[in-house]
């Protein structure tokens, strides 16, 4: 092999650990957000039809959404502690108005309704997503988190986490937007 | 008063590495230069200050000196002292601290002792040596000084990460350091060698050694690293293609690489320019790997301490070192002239498919690690975990093996095919009728097969070239390749075992239940809250009995830490010869329960057995060259005496 001959691989090779310290330089100087946001914001609801999960409320199928209605969808589950925590932040945002409906993930029906029992129950539907399935289709990567889904089944934001106390506005401004734009 | 000795030994040590790289320019530039007899001894006087700036930082925490600002933050009083000592390089500055301190040990032994190279050579890379130690000297004293004082000084302190409390990870950092730091000597002798135009067999063997003791380091690290993410993560997996993780690995590959390319330059005087690249590629891969863990550009389980600053700092040292020697290479690779040719089928042919494997497993990884961060540049998130990773590698690996079971029989410079025959023959009938036996009573998939056919090929390939020689008087370098790869067989074939057999069971469990998991059966006993020095913690108090045989007690823990405040899962590992039970207790479930896993892993273990024989084989031809060397200078020396006294060498 005759390196003479092969000198612009050379000089590739510096170009390439230039264009790695490029981008090195460029992710160093952007702010860090580790949050994976859904694909699915801006797009229409995945379809299902989930089963009830608990008694006395009705299940959640995404035909429900298309009434011309923005409404909170809720992804939560009995088991999960930061759902405990945002239980009153859901009743204040039902208290401003907002129709919330949820999708309890590998639940069972008495745990969910004790759950329901101790930290109120602010969701006029809950469907029972027993394997995750709905969750993944919706581009969710834990419990709990909210979805603003505008009246014709579009989804128009997500919140990741549990939400707080300042978050309640946001996702208040975040539904009456959807709201208008249907 | 001991940390500000501890920072006024680091400047004056920083101020004799500005004093050795000026000497040594002025003697690379103008032979017989006076200034160039002042290169060694600052290196050498660099090496003990930064020696004695070390140990004033182990002292301060010893003592658990508050008033300094990183014994505040990592140590804590009510520490045991193995863990306040370990805290010394469990943290940013101390562990920049400990690499400085390493660098400039290595780079006065070789000052002191290093002396078969021309002069000007050895001045070119002691000049390198002390252009990457002053980057490194301004980093710690400019942006992370580990001296800093804190005033008024708290009345306790913050304590270490309790995952970190383990007395294996305490010397998990500093091993890897150690190959890093080996891989900066050969980076500099690569540089040194090009600079001068002295790319020769004997640049190969001085660097030889120090390649041999980094990877050997490297090798040692990464298995106790992927041991520790195994029993202290508690996921019961023990490689997770993390970003960290694959940050240790590629320096890795590079090192593997390099060994066996100067292997083919001491012994033939071929791939001369190829190697100097893998000198400059391995420091790189280790410098790349510290700025990506360092920087926190990419989301890892490993949460270190981030600073912008930080990695802006370490980039602009990696866009100097590296770039720099990149485009050294350029302008003079062309002027490296071609050394030896050799036959395809020969031993340096063996070498380069070895070589070319592993450097596309090293691009291979580096992409799949680097991949996330170049589609967020377009805000398109992905994360690239073991879909990618494992068939990817393995499209190299499995070739790499199938060469590396008959590679070391062969002979330098050329073979034959018909002498090769028996033992070639021998290897493939093994590797077919593993294949054959495991398929028909197992009928596991694809890569395990593979694996374990291939582990069968290597271990006999390996242990092959010992066929009729006298083991006693076998040279120690021997014995080491031939460990070495018998460590990789042993290795695969644990891999392969892992993923092939492995059995899960997840439960709710109370006490009194019986599980099954594979052929082990298991009962809680007992389940109950215990106290440790700084934790709390559930404890299920497990029997574990194995087809029948008496049961073994093991209990694994579900522990809360509260300075800082920490769960972590503290797995019971029940170890046989053919593999390891894992048992990790979780979180408790709302009806009183205790979520429990259980693992039956066969010969899981063989994974860090094949990883430390690995290292072993690195070992032992470490001591082979070192000796080797040390006798041929005495006499080198004796002939010298004899000639001087007028005597007939």
């Amino acid at each position: 092999m005759n390196l003479t001959r092969l000198r612009w691989a050379l000089w590739l090779i510096v170009a390439l650990a230039l264009a790695l310290f490029g981008l090195f330089a460029l992710q160093l100087s952007r702010p860090k957000d580790d949050f994976v946001q859904s694909a699915l914001v801006g797009k229409p609801l995945p379809a299902f039809d989930l089963p009830p999960a608990a008694q006395g409320l009705p299940g959640l199928a995404s035909t429900d959404f298309a009434d011309g209605k923005p409404r909170l969808l809720n992804v939560f589950a009995s088991w999960c502690i930061p759902c405990r925590a945002e239980a009153p932040q859901l009743e204040a945002l039902r208290g401003q108005g907002a129709e919330i409906v949820a999708v309890a993930i590998r639940d069972r029906p008495e745990d969910v309704e004790a759950f329901l029992q101790g930290y109120g129950n602010p969701f006029t539907r809950i469907g029972a997503d027993e394997i995750s399935a709905v969750q993944l289709a919706l581009g969710s990567s834990g419990v709990p988190e909210t979805f603003v889904i505008d009246g014709r089944g579009i989804i128009t934001h997500q919140h990741i986490g549990d939400i707080r106390e300042r978050d309640v506005a946001i996702l208040m401004d975040e539904l009456r937007r959807a709201g208008s734009g249907a | 008063m001991i940390a500000e000795f501890g920072l006024a030994a680091l400047w004056l040590a920083a101020a004799l590495s500005a004093l050795q790289l000026l000497a040594a320019i002025a003697g690379v530039r103008a032979e017989g230069s006076a200034l160039a007899a002042l290169v060694r001894p600052a290196a050498a006087v660099q090496a003990a200050l930064c020696a004695l700036a070390f140990a004033a930082l182990l002292y301060v925490f010893a003592v658990t000196d508050l008033s300094v600002k990183l014994v505040a933050a990592y140590s804590h009083s009510e520490k045991p002292l193995i863990f306040k000592l370990a805290g010394t390089w469990g943290n940013h500055e101390g562990s920049m601290l400990l690499w400085v301190t390493v660098m400039a040990l290595a780079g006065g032994l070789i000052a002191l002792i290093e002396r078969r190279l021309p002069e000007r050579t050895m001045l070119a890379t002691l000049g390198a040596q002390s252009f990457v130690g002053l980057g490194f000297y301004a980093f710690l004293l400019l942006a992370s000084n580990p001296f800093t004082r804190l005033d008024p000084s708290p009345a306790q302190g913050n304590g270490l990460n309790p995952s970190l409390q383990d007395l294996g990870l305490a010397f998990h950092p500093p091993t890897l350091y150690i190959g890093y730091v080996g891989l900066s000597v050969a980076f500099s002798f690569a540089v040194g060698a090009l600079v001068t135009r002295q790319v020769t067999p004997e640049f190969a063997r001085v660097m030889r050694p120090w390649v041999l003791g980094a990877w050997m380091f490297l090798t040692l690290g990464i298995t106790a690293g992927s041991y520790w993410a195994y029993y202290e993560l508690g996921w019961g997996g023990w490689w997770f293609w993390d970003p960290v993780e694959n940050a240790s690995l590629m320096p890795w590959l590079a090192a593997t690489a390099l060994l066996h390319s100067a292997s083919v330059l001491a012994a033939r005087d071929a791939l001369r320019a190829w190697t100097i690249l893998l000198g400059v590629v391995a420091f790189s891969m280790s410098m790349v790997g510290t700025f990506l863990v360092r920087s926190g550009i990419l989301t890892s389980v490993h949460a270190f301490a981030v600073d912008p600053t930080r990695g802006s700092f370490i980039l602009a040292l990696l866009v100097l070192y590296i770039g720099g020697a990149l485009v050294v290479f350029a302008l003079r690779a062309g002027t490296v002239t071609e050394g030896e040719r050799f036959a395809s089928l020969s031993r340096e042919g063996a070498l380069v498919v070895n070589n070319v494997a592993l450097s596309a497993i090293l691009g291979i990884v580096l992409l799949g690690t680097l991949y996330p961060l170049l589609t967020e540049a377009f805000d398109v998130r992905v994360s690239v975990g073991p879909p990618y990773f494992n068939p990817v590698a393995a499209i190299f690996f499995v070739p790499m093996l199938a060469v590396l079971a008959v590679g070391p029989l062969l002979r330098w410079r050329r073979d034959s095919f018909e002498r090769v025959r028996a033992p070639v023959v021998a290897i493939a009938v093994a590797a077919l009728a593993v294949l054959l036996a495991v398929w028909l009573f197992t009928g596991i998939d694809l890569l395990p097969l593979l694996g374990m056919a291939l582990a069968a090929a290597v271990a006999l390939g390996s242990v092959l070239p010992l066929a009729g020689r006298n083991l006693l008087r076998l040279p120690l370098p021997v014995w080491g390749m031939v460990i070495a790869h018998l460590g990789v067989a042993v290795a695969v074939f644990g891999m392969a075992a892992d993923s092939a057999f492995q059995q899960e069971r997840l439960v709710a469990a109370s006490v009194g239940d019986q599980l099954e998991v594979g052929p082990w059966q298991a009962e809680i006993r007992a389940l109950s809250p215990v106290a440790g020095p700084n934790w709390t913690a559930m404890q299920a108090d497990m029997a574990f009995s194995y087809d029948g045989a008496p049961a073994r007690l093991a209990a694994p823990q579900s522990r809360q830490f509260w300075s800082p405040a920490q769960n972590t899962s503290e797995v019971a590992l029940v170890t046989r010869w053919n593999g390891q039970l894992y048992a990790a207790l979780g979180e408790e479930t709302q009806d009183g329960r205790w979520q429990l896993r259980l693992w039956w892993k066969p010969f899981v273990t063989f994974i860090w057995y094949g990883g430390v024989l690995i290292a072993l084989g690195g070992l032992l031809s470490l001591v082979g060259r070192v000796t080797g060397d040390l006798r041929r200078r005495g006499a080198v020396r004796r002939i010298a005496e004899r000639r001087a006294e007028g005597l007939p060498a």
